[in-house]
């Protein structure tokens, strides 16, 4: 049944008409509205890029893919299920800007503990965690709690726990935040090797060189809204240009002279 | 129940590894223990109020370790951000909030249990017999008493932002209703009109926490209390508990958490 499942489902993600909206801060303020009226799907096996300058509402579409925050007007799917429902979660994989784990554990320990949440069974659980941690080259480390590891290596923790039940789609926010040149070239190894397993990934990024060489597509979000999407290829014909003044001319960026 | 019993083992290794809880746990042990090491001629008024004093350090040292984990456990999630990578699991918030509560619980047990035990040896060595099944009566009523502070602490948790306003509001609560909560209903009768009605509805609203305290029955080795008593006030304390742990997910589940 899972296997059926699988293959008939060809559209990962799917969002409709989707509007978030939150009070304003601002005392007798109306409601700012963060995203407005997205519409987005990922097919089974891309990588989508999905870019924009800060506050554009790339992370609250990510929060509200993931049951973080609720929708004020349309709806999300992941996987042909709600993403309301806790089971849309069960085969992706989410890796947070920042590292976000429990501190006080080992990394064998977090990954141990995700891995039963996933209910992946005692016999393959040591043997994901195995493979995981060598793939993010934390073997050595495996036993140290979380909270001696330098910024690089939490972050690789990160990928380690995201991939850890071996997901279909992978929602990735900024993965190469604050790290340095070897780490981004090991996270952007690790999403390279993920796409040639044929995995759909999800993800937001500033590094827009790192987009172009990793993305089939982009999404361009500004001010809540779907500017353009497109092939990184297409564009590039369309525009005459890098990604980068692609992405600035779209946004409305004028140097000034 | 997988996620539940997983996010209740974390609860645990968190505290084993915290090391404010290994001081109290300790000092509590280890004043016992001192306490039961006391030999006064064996005389039974200060058998008593050794008993009484070891058994209220118990009671006050559960509290704190009750009222203290279970105000951390929500807020410390959302402060810490592990909640984020969390949620975007399969995990539902009601698990998250049953999982909480259970390891909660659960430390609370093992630390009662703990105290117990050195209790009885104390006990044993001054009165030279085990004690009998009145004292397996109070640690059942103590951890069923555990079981509501928990959950009502859960509850403020997701009202509070704060988890030093909510440890603070939860202490006064539960020490008001000990205190208080068994002279509700002469005070009612005390009073007339509006004001009457308020403490009445007080009465009844209230989980009737200060029923758990039957610290005198093993103080004054009374007989143990009838069964139906017991059985009673578990089912009255399982269901404030589930009453309370459902508020808490109706306040937390439809909650915004942003990054």
């Amino acid at each position: 049944m899972a296997s059926l499942y699988r293959v008939r489902v060809n559209t990962v993600l799917e969002i409709k008409d989707l509007r978030v909206e939150f009070p304003s801060r601002e005392l007798g303020g109306r409601m700012k509205r963060a995203v407005d009226g997205l519409n987005l799907t990922v097919q089974s096996g891309e990588v989508l890029g999905f870019l924009g300058p800060n506050g554009a509402g790339k992370t609250t579409t990510m929060n509200v893919l993931l049951g973080f925050v609720n929708a004020s007007a349309g709806s999300a799917s992941i996987f042909g299920v709600d993403v309301r429902q806790p089971i849309a979660r069960q085969r992706i994989g989410y890796l947070p800007e920042l590292t976000y784990y429990y501190k006080f554990l080992s990394a064998e320990e977090l990954l141990r503990f995700y891995a039963k949440i996933f209910r992946i069974p005692a016999a393959e659980r040591e043997q994901r965690i195995d493979s995981v941690l060598k793939l993010v080259e934390l073997e050595a480390a495996r036993k140290r709690l979380i909270k001696t590891y330098s910024k690089g290596m939490q972050q690789r923790v990160g990928l380690a726990q995201a991939l850890i039940n071996d997901p279909d789609l992978l929602i990735l926010d900024e993965p190469t935040s604050g790290l340095d040149p070897v780490g981004r070239m090991k996270v952007r190894q690790i999403i390279q090797h993920l796409k040639k397993q044929g995995k759909t990934v999800f993800f937001s990024s500033h590094e827009l060189g790192e987009v172009e060489t990793v993305c089939d597509r982009v999404a361009i979000l500004h001010e809540g809204r779907l500017l353009v999407e497109g092939k990184v290829d297409d564009l590039v014909r369309q525009y005459q240009c890098h990604l980068e003044q692609i992405f600035l001319k779209i946004i409305g960026f004028k140097e000034e002279a | 129940m997988n996620n539940v019993f997983a996010l209740a083992g974390v609860v645990i290794k968190e505290l084993y590894r915290r090391k404010d809880f290994y001081v109290l746990f300790v000092m509590t042990a280890l004043l016992t223990l001192l306490l039961g090491a006391m030999r006064f001629f064996d005389n039974a008024d200060i058998v008593r109020f050794l008993k009484e004093i070891c058994l209220l350090l118990i009671w006050i040292s559960t509290l704190v370790i009750a009222i203290t984990t279970a105000a951390r456990q929500i807020p410390a999630e959302r402060e810490s951000r592990t909640i984020f990578p969390l949620l975007a699991k399969p995990v539902s918030r009601w698990e998250l909030i049953a999982g909480k509560f259970a390891g909660c619980w659960l430390a609370c047990v093992i630390a009662l249990v703990v105290f117990y035990f050195f209790f009885g040896v104390i006990t044993a060595t001054h009165e030279h017999a085990w004690p009998g099944v009145i004292f397996l009566q109070a640690f059942w009523m103590h951890a069923v008493f555990l079981a509501v502070v928990v959950a009502l602490v859960l509850l403020g948790s997701v009202a509070f932002t704060a988890q030093s306003s909510n440890a603070t509001i939860s202490f006064i609560v539960v020490l008001g209703i000990l205190f208080a909560g068994g002279h509700l209903d002469k005070t009612a009768a005390g009073l007339r009109g509006t004001n009457g009605d308020i403490v009445r509805a007080l009465h009844f609203a209230i989980p009737h926490l200060e029923l758990y305290d039957i610290r005198d029955f093993v103080v004054h080795d009374l007989a143990k209390i009838d069964w139906q008593y017991i059985g009673e006030a578990t089912l009255y304390g399982a269901l404030y508990t589930g009453l309370l742990l459902g508020l808490t997910w109706l306040v937390f589940r439809r909650k915004t958490l942003t990054l």
